[in-house]
């Protein structure tokens, strides 16, 4: 208790949200790649196989999204607050395409006139699901309009070609995460064909990474700053140099067949973008005018909070890898409950 | 705020659609995992296979509608901010944090566990498949004690303070979480959820009864089901009255709408039924049997009970829904109560399995619980307008500033994609209901199939249980 209370709370709470933000992006990037990858997918067996690779564990992937907003909420309010209202439209359309997929894991094994509906509930809404989020992102990024502790923007204001451009990257990054992972559970034919989307998606997320990259530093002073002036750059720097290491490694595995390193790879990718990003935004939680400290709520709350956090967290990670441990290794095309 | 009116309309609506859809499900995962796990326990207790035909049959039932939940459920963790904006940041310092131990402690712990509940027996043994069974219906009974303490606290505000910002923080966690209303709240939540549950098996069990009496699974079911309502169903009459008294000391303008009460009168009637008019400020054609309202409510002939007319009228809830959702709320209760009664009656007299009428009536009760739910927290909600934060946050001030028509688009959008998802999915659990729950599938203890290019997962309690059983 003393230890904690020592702790710089708002501090300790955006470096724990970041990290469930993360998290969330890593575990349900891939299995939201799965859906994006399922049109592409013909045979229907190996769709099968692809959903059953996800079936046990999207659900424990999901929560994290739960806890990032749930969390928002409990220890930053102020940003809870502005964040959503400004991000209305992205976030439900997000929220729907979750509901569309999510009962698809189920309903799908349940008919088989109307599979095909629940294959493109599944697909679209992995896909707008995937989009939404890059949207968000992009939204803000280019800012959130906040006056007197209220969102003041309009509806319609996430909507720009950046953040489109995000929505886009992030599709296209969740897609290279999920033919990684289809590489790292199947064997034959279906892992070929993931190896190949790999490829492709590996390439487009690049790209677009290079992109939104080349962009970000021209949207907002801070922004550049960060980024391109002296002595900022040689600590900022290092992020391109580590992204192109990842991509070394990405596509040697790629070539090489290997089937953990490109899907480690692909997630190393990730988590420098996602570092680049905190580079740009930090201290900021809603850019450009509420920082982290101004949106945290009291002490006393984030204490309350970090008590329990500091036992549950643990457990749950070690639950949570044993999940991930019990259904480990290849796929076997006869198993499965359904 | 007049300008605002639209959108706090359209906010309200849409909140009380997707809240009401979303209690739908936990309702009933929370009773069918808990039946689960009893089912799952009884078979590594007793390696009778009906009950392991049985838990196969129910688990499947309860992915879908656990599914469900989940999806309707992110959509509400998401909606306090989207649409309540004001509220949530207002209440976020006190509620959140609630809510951060729901997520922490039940979210993942069902999370985590239901991969394995629904796809892992083979791989981890049933000795932690049952563990694994026991955490998700524990995360259920989790999730509904943060839940419930949060909505008991926007109901019976203690222990916080007030910030200079206007924020409600906390000056007493203890109070926040254990606050006036919480306890009854939540045995009476938990008990409904239970008695959901138990109808919807009850009915499934007579339907297949009606069709084949000799169905071994079919009765197992039925007799499980029916020692629930015979039970748990009088004990939920006792502790909803024990609610409603807790209720009249905090949130008495909640209880005069849903007696129907406009004036203060001492030994007041009960009013059976009627027509509460808030124009008149009378109830309509009313049938009332005199002084038993006192004597419910203050346990005396001439205890004094308040009116709505206490209330200036704008701080009073809207009486007619709040009146007619808690007679179907205790209406469906008490009949509960009766088919409880009437087979242990039947029981009693060896014809269970052979009474048709009760089968029919168990039938027809089936869904009963989803509406008694529903009715009661209509009740309860309605009833505690126009606030928010009881007496000190309406709901008119908690509304986020956005756009009419954002929030219209959106409602359409829910109303569509709920009636066409969930439409499904009921579809889907009916049709998995009316399969006939057969014993062919069986789950050989001895050697479980070992999955091709899975390392094999040696079971040590396998064999050990197996003696223990006596088998």
């Amino acid at each position: 208790m003393d230890f904690l209370e020592s702790l710089d709370l708002p501090f300790v709470w955006a470096m724990l949200i970041a990290a469930a933000v993360l998290l969330y992006v890593l575990l349900d990037g891939f299995d939201l790649g799965i859906g994006i990858l399922f049109p592409l997918i013909r045979e229907e067996r190996h769709r099968d196989l692809a959903m059953n690779s996800v079936a046990p564990i999207w659900d424990g992937n999901e929560t994290w999204l739960v806890l990032g907003g749930g969390g928002l909420f409990a220890v930053f309010p102020l940003a809870y607050a502005t964040l959503l209202p400004a991000l209305y439209a992205p976030l439900l359309a997000m929220l729907l395409a979750l509901v569309f997929r999510g009962v698809a894991f189920e309903f799908r094994w349940r008919t088989k006139r109307a599979r095909w509906v629940w294959n493109v509930a599944f697909a679209g809404g992995s896909t707008i699901a995937a989009f939404s989020q890059g949207v968000a992102l992009g939204a803000v990024l280019q800012g959130i309009d906040v006056v007197d502790r209220a969102y003041a923007g309009g509806w319609w204001d996430w909507l720009s070609p950046f953040s489109i451009l995000t929505g886009a990257a992030v599709v296209v990054g969740y897609a290279l995460l999920g033919a990684t992972w289809l590489m790292l559970k199947t064997e034959g034919p279906l892992h070929d064909f993931a190896n190949r989307v790999a490829w492709v998606t590996g390439v487009g997320t690049l790209a677009l990474i290079g992109v939104v990259s080349l962009w970000t530093p021209f949207l907002h002073p801070q922004y550049f700053d960060r980024w391109l002036s002296f002595p900022a750059i040689l600590f900022s720097g290092v992020v391109p140099v580590l992204v192109a290491a990842m991509t070394v490694v990405l596509f040697r595995g790629l070539a090489t067949k290997r089937d953990l390193s490109p899907f480690l790879a692909a997630n190393g990718l990730f988590v420098l973008c996602y570092i680049g990003i905190a580079i740009s935004l930090y201290p900021n939680i809603v850019p450009p005018s509420i920082s982290y400290r101004a949106a945290a709520a009291p002490d006393d709350s984030l204490l309350f909070l970090l008590v329990g956090t500091s036992v549950l967290l643990p457990i749950i990670l070690i639950y949570t890898a044993y999940a991930y441990w019990v259904f480990r290794g290849k796929l076997d095309p006869d198993e499965g409950y359904h | 705020m007049i300008e605002n009116a639209d959108a706090l309309l359209l906010a309200r609506i849409q909140f009380a659609f997707t809240v009401s859809f979303h209690i739908i499900f936990p309702a009933f995962s929370i009773g069918l995992a808990s039946y689960l796990a009893v089912l799952e326990g009884l078979w590594l207790w007793t390696r009778d296979q009906a009950y392991f035909s049985l838990f196969e049959y129910w688990k499947k039932i309860f992915a879908v509608a656990f599914g469900m939940g989940v999806v309707s459920g992110i959509v509400m963790s998401y909606q306090f901010g989207t649409n309540w904006s004001v509220f949530a940041d207002k209440t976020g310092p006190i509620l959140g944090p609630l809510m951060g131990y729901e997520v922490l402690s039940a979210f993942f712990l069902e999370a985590g566990f239901l991969g394995i509940m629904l796809f892992g027996l083979k791989r981890v043994g049933p000795n932690l498949h049952f563990l694994a069974t026991l955490m998700v219906a524990i995360g259920t009974l989790f999730s509904a004690f943060w839940i419930l303490s949060v909505n008991s606290w926007m109901q019976t505000p203690v222990g916080y303070a007030i910030n200079d910002v206007g924020q409600f923080v906390a000056a007493d966690w203890w109070a926040v979480v254990f606050n006036p209303s919480f306890p009854y709240r939540l045995v009476h939540m938990v008990l409904a959820a239970y008695l959901t549950t138990a109808f919807v098996v009850g009915g499934v069990g007579a339907w297949h009864l009606l069709r084949d009496r000799g169905n071994r699974q079919a009765r197992v079911m039925f007799s499980m089901a029916l020692w629930m309502a015979a039970i748990v169903a009088p004990i939920q009459i006792v502790a909803g009255d024990v609610h409603g008294l807790n209720t009249l000391e905090h949130q008495p303008a909640k209880v005069a709408a849903m007696e129907g009460h406009y004036d203060t009168q001492k030994g007041a009637p009960l009013i059976l039924f009627g027509f509460p008019d808030d124009g008149e400020e009378v109830v309509h054609n009313k049938i009332e049997i005199p002084y038993l309202g006192s004597l419910i409510l203050t346990h005396t002939l001439d205890g004094e009970i308040k009116g709505l007319k206490d209330w200036p009228k704008a701080e009073r809830p809207p009486a007619d829904i709040v009146f007619y959702s808690f007679r179907l709320m205790v209406g469906i209760g008490m009949l509960m109560a009766a088919l409880g009664f009437w087979s242990l009656w039947c029981r009693n007299k060896g014809t269970l399995y052979d009474n048709r009428w009760l089968q029919r009536a168990s039938v027809l009760m089936a869904p009963s619980g989803f509406v008694a739910v529903l009715a009661g927290w209509v009740t309860t909600e309605v009833g505690r307008q126009p606030y928010t934060v009881y007496g000190l946050l309406t709901t008119a001030e908690s509304v986020a500033p956005i756009e009419a028509p954002a929030v219209r688009a959106s409602l359409i959008a829910f109303v569509f994609v709920y009636f066409a998802v969930f439409g499904a999915g009921t579809f889907y659990l009916l049709r998995m209901m009316s399969k006939t729950p057969r014993s062919d599938q069986d789950w050989d203890i001895e050697g479980p199939t070992r999955a091709a290019g899975i390392t094999p997962v040696t079971d040590p309690s396998g064999p050990q249980t197996h003696s223990q059983a006596g088998d």
